[in-house]
């Protein structure tokens, strides 16, 4: 499944009801990612778009590989403004065995980070700026230069 | 008419164009100054699925997104 919520994410309360959506489902392994907003290079915080059409079908593609290993993959994240020190990502991993889950909560994240239609700012000074610098240019871009 | 959404960062309104593939939208594109940076690491999504060809073909009602470099979490 996947979540969007505005603003910064309740990690307590999102890990508990994965964890009860799942407890009697007969899986081995819960394997929780979650992502926090560090204090660096002065940021008040962090600020997201999310295209919803294309974040939906990735994610779907990504529910069919979890299939294919037995698992299944849970994710969410913020739209909008999240503070420091607050979460704006949490993806999981369920599996029958703990090394399906490892494996596949790091590759599941790195493809994340590099396809997933999401657009990340920082807030300084009352500014929402675009984080170019560590962006990742989707694979396949520049076929209109 | 195609209409021509460009997401995340880039600021530009959204386009109605009478265009039948990829390659009139470069074009135009292309003559756009604003536009020229974008256009080297945007993605191209029509009817939100991403496509990897310039040659590739539009029809009357499709939606083609402009997708900047990404980065969630």
């Amino acid at each position: 499944m996947l979540y969007l919520y505005d603003g910064a994410l309740d990690v307590p309360t999102i890990l508990k009801d994965w964890y009860e959506q799942e407890e009697k489902s007969n899986y081995g392994a819960y394997i929780p990612f979650v992502g926090t907003v560090r204090s660096e290079d002065n940021i008040d915080g962090l600020s997201f778009d999310v295209y919803e059409p294309i974040l939906e079908s990735w994610f779907k593609s990504w529910q069919e590989k979890a299939k294919q290993k037995g698992a299944i993959i849970k994710m969410a994240h913020s739209k909008g403004d999240v503070m420091l020190h607050e979460s704006s990502y949490i993806a999981a991993v369920f599996s029958p065995k703990r090394r399906v889950a490892l494996e596949f909560i790091d590759e599941f994240v790195e493809d994340f980070k590099a396809s997933a239609p999401i657009w990340k700012y920082d807030l300084k000074n009352g500014k929402r700026v675009y984080a170019l610098d560590r962006s990742t240019a989707i694979k396949g871009s520049g076929i209109l230069k | 008419m195609v209409r021509v959404e460009f997401l995340g960062p880039i600021q530009k309104e959204t386009l109605e164009l009478e265009i039948t593939n990829l390659n009139e939208l470069a074009k135009i594109l292309q003559d756009d100054k604003e536009m020229q940076k974008w256009l080297e690491n945007s993605a191209v999504a029509v009817n939100d699925t991403l496509v990897s060809s310039r040659e590739y073909g539009l029809k009357d009602g499709d939606k083609v997104s402009l997708l900047p470099p990404v980065c969630g979490g």
